[in-house]
């Protein structure tokens, strides 16, 4: 008795919802956008997307019906949001990040899926390669190409031998990179020193472990490093260990230098494409695509304290210079 | 909410009503607060997943998930009643322990199965789509599983054990194995919620280290949820209650996703989901206290 009337009044909150969803009009476009948690990276392409959708005239309230849902963090509610969408029949699903890449891309093999901020989308099964695809999935891979970072630690520090990276083993974004560059510093004469940091407090204390140990520490965007990146800009001024980031917003905050993606820029990278998908184009005839702008920032003050010296044509080269 | 959103939350409400089962194993019959299944939920889903990816037929890849999950549970219940340490610390130290394995166990931090076979796949009838199937067929699954916890518990070794949970010391004056009680009912707690890991892989596209952040919450927001919906001292109703408790929860949570009717924003899920169960949780009770009132009229 207690069990049906507590199991109709869900059924009735329920009900109470459905008839609140009110039918899209017919011309109206709709797209649905889901990241797996909220972070300052993953906000800007969210962001960015909109800015270049109104850009190619799909304006939200208008001719768009926009939706956004965010899994906090948990990839049980990430799995419960593609279904949603699915069931939603948005023109395009729009999934930031690898997890709910996976979550949506798992759960519909017809609606027209664009990736984003997802570092390796080959290794995470989204698409078979980076080519048209053929299937409903296409997008933009956040994945930094590698030769350009390490050339940018031997401009900041020329002689060095030892990098250090401080990374989270969680996170599969800095495993690919970590991996790389396992193998690409040894072709320049450098060897690669690893510090994990499980949970952003673990930050300070890999970094301390690398003192003594490396000649500039490297940083990819990993989201420990990144949330608790003033702990490693305090290890780096005191025992003077200059610091390179793929971060932009890090060098703000005390690295000497990092070339990084644009999240915005990256963000209405992904828009164009979504707008394509709208327009008519099929996303399995579109290749997936990475970054196609890198951004210099540089910190002269940071390089000071860290015992650093920029050279002039990075300076020159800097798309803004942090004073 | 479409019907897809309601089935897809049943579905993954059943996946949390195999964790549900395990923590009211662990938490209401043994009595043991256990924190591991926040590390053998996503234990499962690491040993599924790998296991298919490298080619394992899915079925004895599940199997192997549930065999890891029920080692998970011992080692919780051996450093409790072996090594005597509090059961609450014992089962922290095994979860924390249990994400560098699953990562050693996965290599990296994240396995994909969205082109590998599944269960689901192996299984899936043409004549339905999938995302009817997959409910379908964890329905019959979690079916099973309440009925084999309903038989355990009502044989020789599963009163034992419950009678463990209740009263120890009398438990162990009847002659009882308190310990070997305690270790067994580790083992099927994690078993279960190391079967529910693999198969929330196998429906979602793949194993990620980071499933397992929050598995006892909702588990025991279900197991809570299921003994207000449907409070019985019988075991048999028991179960089905926190079953029902991980399907309500689910159905919550998709709710908090379809409110923006109401003016609420994406980053307000977490608090919607937790007033609805807040709301669950006291609506028996306000309903008691008018009956009680017009009672005493």
């Amino acid at each position: 008795m207690k069990l049906a009337q507590s199991l109709s009044a869900v059924a009735g909150a329920l009900a109470l919802s459905v008839s609140f969803t009110a039918p899209a009009a017919a011309q109206q476009k709709s797209v649905a956008v889901t990241a797996i948690v909220e972070h300052p990276a993953l906000d800007a392409v969210r962001d960015g997307v909109k800015e270049a959708l109104a850009q190619a005239g799909f304006v939200d309230g208008k001719n768009l019906k926009w939706q956004y849902q965010s899994a906090q963090g948990n990839t049980g509610t990430a799995a419960q949001i593609a279904r949603k969408f699915i069931g939603d029949k948005p023109d395009v699903i729009v999934a930031i990040a690898t997890p709910s890449a996976q979550a949506v891309v798992a759960a519909t093999r017809q609606i027209p899926v664009i990736y984003s901020a997802v570092t390796d989308p080959v290794a995470a099964q989204l698409v078979p390669s980076m080519a048209p695809s053929g299937t409903n999935v296409s997008g933009v891979s956040d994945l930094l190409e590698l030769g350009r970072q390490i050339e940018l630690i031997r401009q900041v520090v020329p002689g060095a031998k030892r990098v250090g990276m401080v990374y989270n083993p969680g996170e599969a974004n800095s495993v690919v990179v970590v991996k790389q560059l396992r193998e690409l510093l040894p072709k320049s004469g450098m060897t690669l020193v690893e510090a994990a940091a499980p949970r952003t407090v673990d930050v300070g204390s890999a970094a301390r472990s690398l003192i003594g140990k490396v000649d500039v520490i490297y940083t990819s965007t990993d989201n420990n490093v990144v949330s608790a990146y003033e702990a490693l800009v305090k290890v780096g001024n005191d025992a003077k260990i200059p610091l390179v980031a793929s971060d932009t917003d890090s060098v703000k905050r005390g690295a000497i230098a990092a070339l990084g993606v644009n999240y915005r820029d990256l963000g209405m990278q992904t828009g164009r494409m979504v707008a394509r998908v709208l327009g008519g184009e099929r996303p399995g005839n579109i290749a997936s695509e990475t970054s196609s702008r890198l951004e210099l920032y540089v910190n002269p003050g940071a390089a000071a304290r860290q015992g650093a010296k920029l050279p002039e044509a990075l300076l020159k080269s800097a798309a803004k210079i942090v004073e | 909410m479409s019907l897809y959103t309601l089935l897809g939350a049943f579905e993954i409400g059943l996946v949390f009503a195999l964790v549900a089962l395990g923590v009211l194993i662990s938490f209401r019959i043994l009595r043991f607060p256990d924190l591991t299944v926040d590390g053998s939920f996503p234990l499962g889903g690491a040993v599924a997943a790998t296991l298919i990816a490298a080619g394992a037929d899915p079925f004895s890849a599940t199997l192997a998930a549930v065999a890891a999950g029920a080692v998970a549970g011992l080692v919780t219940g051996w450093l409790n009643v072996r090594l005597r340490i509090m059961d609450l610390l014992a089962s922290i130290l095994v979860m924390t322990a249990l994400y560098s394995i699953n990562l050693r166990v996965m290599g990296r931090p994240n396995v994909p199965l969205i082109a590998e076979p599944t269960v689901f796949v192996a299984l899936q009838p043409g004549a339905l789509a999938d995302y009817v199937f997959r409910p379908l067929l964890l329905a019959a699954i979690v079916l099973a599983a309440k009925l084999l916890v309903d038989w355990f518990f009502s044989t020789q070794a599963g009163l034992a054990m419950r009678a463990t949970g209740s009263n120890g010391r009398m438990t162990r004056a009847q002659g009882v194995n308190t310990g070997g009680m305690v270790l067994g009912g580790m083992a099927l707690s994690n078993a279960l919620v190391g079967l529910a890991g693999a198969l929330f892989a196998q429906t979602q596209g793949g194993a990620d280290i980071s499933m397992g952040v929050g598995t006892i919450v909702i588990g025991l927001a279900a197991v809570i949820v299921g003994e207000n919906i449907l409070p019985s001292r019988r075991l048999v109703l028991a179960t089905l209650a926190v079953i029902l408790g991980a399907i309500v929860y689910r159905f919550f949570v998709a709710l908090a996703l379809n409110s923006e009717f109401i003016g609420l924003q994406a980053q307000d899920l977490n608090l919607i989901t937790a007033v609805l169960v807040a709301i669950a949780l006291v609506l028996p009770m306000l309903r008691r206290r008018a009956a009680g009132r017009g009672g005493a009229r």
